[in-house]
């Protein structure tokens, strides 16, 4: 009896001890994930996309997808509304009044693609229970296991840009999203629907080289002439075209947003044109994890509370002699 | 004085109202066989943009807080010492016991990939940075609290006064787990919608959430003992026990005050208070869920409404309600995943979701009717 009287009164100094210490020092709110250096992505031009859809026809065969019927003509046309667990990658249309001039919102139209943007410090990977989203640390491409996914569609609930999707059609459906051809790279490739975009619009390469061509392009005056490269950035071979430039919004999306996405857009039509929303820096990921560190974070705080909880709970059981806790 | 305060109340197990719940669970298992062999899709109004129904939002989140009773009474009796509570512990208990082990069993039927779920217990897999692992986790442990805690009553009704002793002997232990894991879990379940970031509607999304969530699932759980006791009664022909009901509500209304403090603070506090007032769906919700979270002051203010006890039933009512709106307002009617999408669940989501309220019912029923459960009539006792 003592033995444990003692037992408890150790435990409760415990977590007494850890209560304050925890107390003492700061929370530890969880910043951003920082982008590796060697971080891969995409960078896509609106202004430069002719919506030729090339790019989407490349990712169904480099990653083996069946067609993919939503439209109402069923079973004779396979044109995906939007991202889907068999369509990895769309083209999307913005269109105003007349939609007659393209990169102006004013009766005009602009282009958009959907898939994965790769985030710095992606949603989906901070919401998956069972670590079937991941972020490799070198590349940055977050991948998708299915052999680990219990199919709680978590991520795909979470993800900001709507783009992970549950396959509700298979008994044994899983989640498809765009994993940056990350089973192209060992073979020497690179992103299908880079490689195929025939004016650059979408281009390939690492995060940083990206950046300085996407800031190199806000730079420059409408008008003028430029050259644009095309397929991969960083290793080449320079396939690079001239044409024109567009009047840019002065804003590269998914430099900051949410700490930072690999895969960036250009655009000269306010982003929201585009469908993308407007976004705080701080990433959810950061947000969600600071709550659940700063409550859990190395049990202190529940193990505290359990502490107290049972002292409380067998000092009031014991006077209690009809309750189950002291029942004869 | 008799330890047996707890008594079954005997009659037979197959009555209209058993046998109803069991046919509407067996329909409910054969939509779960269509699903299983043909997939979620084929059962339910899941899509690319509603990922989560009512499965998720019904038979888990809002099912594991109506199962909040057990939790919120025995906070009372052996936190804040309230012994006069004690007889309402066990019937507590067992519809938590019931509706937890449901709700665990529930999230099999919604897991897409459930041939894998073990995988949120291995490391190596397990990711405890995920909101939802500390949900899984909490619940599972705290399924097993649950069945410890109720096992006196059935070590009780086969005469095993040994082994229940030696079980008693420990139960605190398991009363502090049974205060810390709802707690955890109860207030991660609010938790998991702030990674949504934008996507839930300014009116829910809040960093206080977890708070929000707790102390919602407290008070739900004074809510059902109230509406529970009642139907109870009304049910087997008892007594009310109003002498404990009646100040129970007291505490009730005292945490619900101070809810609807923090509530409504948060919202002016984020700026978010004018999205209240605008016309659309949104907002229409909310005012639905705060003014069930305000009925409760008028039906059971007062000392001379709290005598009725059909007022007891309606203040409790409303709470569950403004708990249950809560929770589908912040998890379907404001996650907000763009335009093009919408949900409303399909007659088989509803039917596995009312088969299964059906089944927790049958067994509340048998079990009451053969294990020492609810209080011991007062006049049994004296006879
Ligand atoms: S866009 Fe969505 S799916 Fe892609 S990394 Fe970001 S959160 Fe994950
Ligand atoms: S559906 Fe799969 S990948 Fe997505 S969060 Fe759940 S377990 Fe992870
Ligand atoms: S990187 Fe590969 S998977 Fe991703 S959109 Fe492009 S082609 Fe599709």
């Amino acid at each position: 009896m003592n033995a444990r009287r003692d037992f408890f009164r150790k435990t409760l100094a415990g977590a007494a001890v850890a209560t304050g210490a925890t107390a003492s020092a700061p929370v530890q709110a969880r910043d951003n994930l920082q982008l590796s250096p060697d971080a891969l992505g995409l960078l896509f031009d609106s202004t430069l996309c002719v919506g030729c859809k090339a790019c989407v026809a490349a990712c169904k065969s480099a990653n083996n997808l069946p067609p993919d019927y939503n439209t109402p003509a069923h079973g004779l046309w396979d044109v995906p509304l939007d991202t889907t667990a068999k369509t990895f990658n769309v083209i999307k249309v913005f269109q105003n009044g007349k939609a007659e001039h393209k990169d102006r919102v004013e009766d005009g139209y602009a282009f958009s693609k959907k898939s994965c943007l790769h985030c710095v410090d992606p949603s989906c990977v901070s919401a998956c229970p069972v670590s079937a989203m991941t972020k490799d640390p070198k590349t940055g491409i977050v991948g998708y296991d299915p052999d680990a996914c219990i199919g709680c569609r978590y991520c795909v609930a979470a993800c900001p840009f709507e783009v992970p999707k549950f396959d509700y059609d298979s008994p044994r459906g899983q989640i498809g999203k765009c994993e940056l051809c990350r089973h192209r790279i060992p073979d020497g490739q690179f992103a299908a629907c880079a490689e195929v975009c025939p004016t650059g619009a979408t281009l390939y390469g690492k995060v940083a080289d990206l950046k300085v061509e996407a800031k190199r392009r806000l730079s420059l005056k409408a008008g003028d002439m430029t050259r644009y490269p095309r397929g991969d950035l960083s290793n080449g071979p320079d396939r690079s075209w001239e044409g024109p430039v567009a009047p840019y919004v002065q804003h590269l999306y998914g430099d900051k947003e949410l700490g930072g996405t690999q895969m960036m857009y250009l655009s000269a039509v306010p982003f929201h044109n585009l469908g993308m929303p407007t976004l705080p820096e701080r990433s959810y990921a950061a947000k969600s994890e600071s709550l659940q560190h700063g409550l859990y974070g190395g049990l202190v705080l529940p193990i505290a509370l359990f502490g107290a909880m049972t002292w409380v709970a067998r000092r009031n059981s014991k006077n209690d002699e009809h309750g189950d806790g002291g029942e004869q | 004085m008799s330890s047996h305060e707890h008594a079954p109340v005997g009659g037979r197990l197959l009555t209209p109202v058993t046998f109803f719940c069991v046919v509407l669970f067996i329909l409910a298992l054969a939509v779960l066989g269509v699903r299983f062999v043909h997939g979620l899709g084929s059962v339910t109004h899941l899509n690319d943009g509603y990922p989560w129904g009512i499965w998720v939002v019904a038979d888990v989140v809002i099912g594991s807080a109506l199962a909040c009773g057990g939790f919120a009474v025995a906070a009372l009796v052996y936190i804040f010492n309230k012994g006069e509570y004690h007889p309402l512990i066990r019937p507590a208990l067992l519809a938590s016991l019931l509706g937890y082990t449901l709700a665990g069993v529930g999230v099999l039927f919604d897991l897409g990939r459930y041939w894998n779920f073990y995988h949120i217990f291995m490391p190596g897999y397990a990711s405890p940075n995920s909101v939802m692992f500390e949900v899984a986790v909490c619940i599972s442990l705290y399924i097993a609290v649950l069945w410890i805690e109720f096992w006196p009553a059935v070590l009780e009704k086969f005469g095993l006064a040994d082994a229940k002793k030696k079980l008693v002997g420990t139960m605190y232990i398991f009363i502090g787990l049974g205060m810390v894991l709802p707690m955890m879990h109860q207030s991660s379940l609010g938790s998991l919608l702030i990674v949504f970031g934008h996507q839930i509607h300014p009116l829910w999304q809040s960093m206080l959430l977890p708070l929000i969530y707790l102390m919602t699932a407290v008070l739900i759980g004074y809510a059902i003992v109230l509406f529970e006791s009642c139907v109870a009664a009304a049910g087997y022909r008892r007594s009310i026990e109003t002498h404990l009901l009646n100040p129970l509500a007291k505490v009730m209304l005292g945490v619900l005050a101070a809810y609807l403090v923090i509530r409504v603070g948060d919202i002016v506090a984020r700026g978010a208070l004018a999205t209240a007032f605008q016309f659309n769906l949104q907002a229409l919700f909310f005012w639905l869920e705060m003014v069930c979270f305000a009925l409760p002051f008028y039906f059971v203010g007062s000392e001379a409404m709290r005598r009725n006890p059909a007022n007891l039933f309606l203040g409790g009512l409303y709470l569950l309600l403004g708990g249950i709106l809560l929770r589908i307002n912040s998890f379907l009617i404001g996650y907000m995943p763009g335009d093009n999408w919408s949900y409303f669940p399909s007659t088989g989501e509803l039917v596995v979701t009312v088969g299964l309220f059906a089944l927790k019912i049958a067994a509340y029923i048998i079990i009451t009717r053969r294990f020492p459960v609810l209080p011991r009539e007062q006049h049994a006792v004296a006879a």
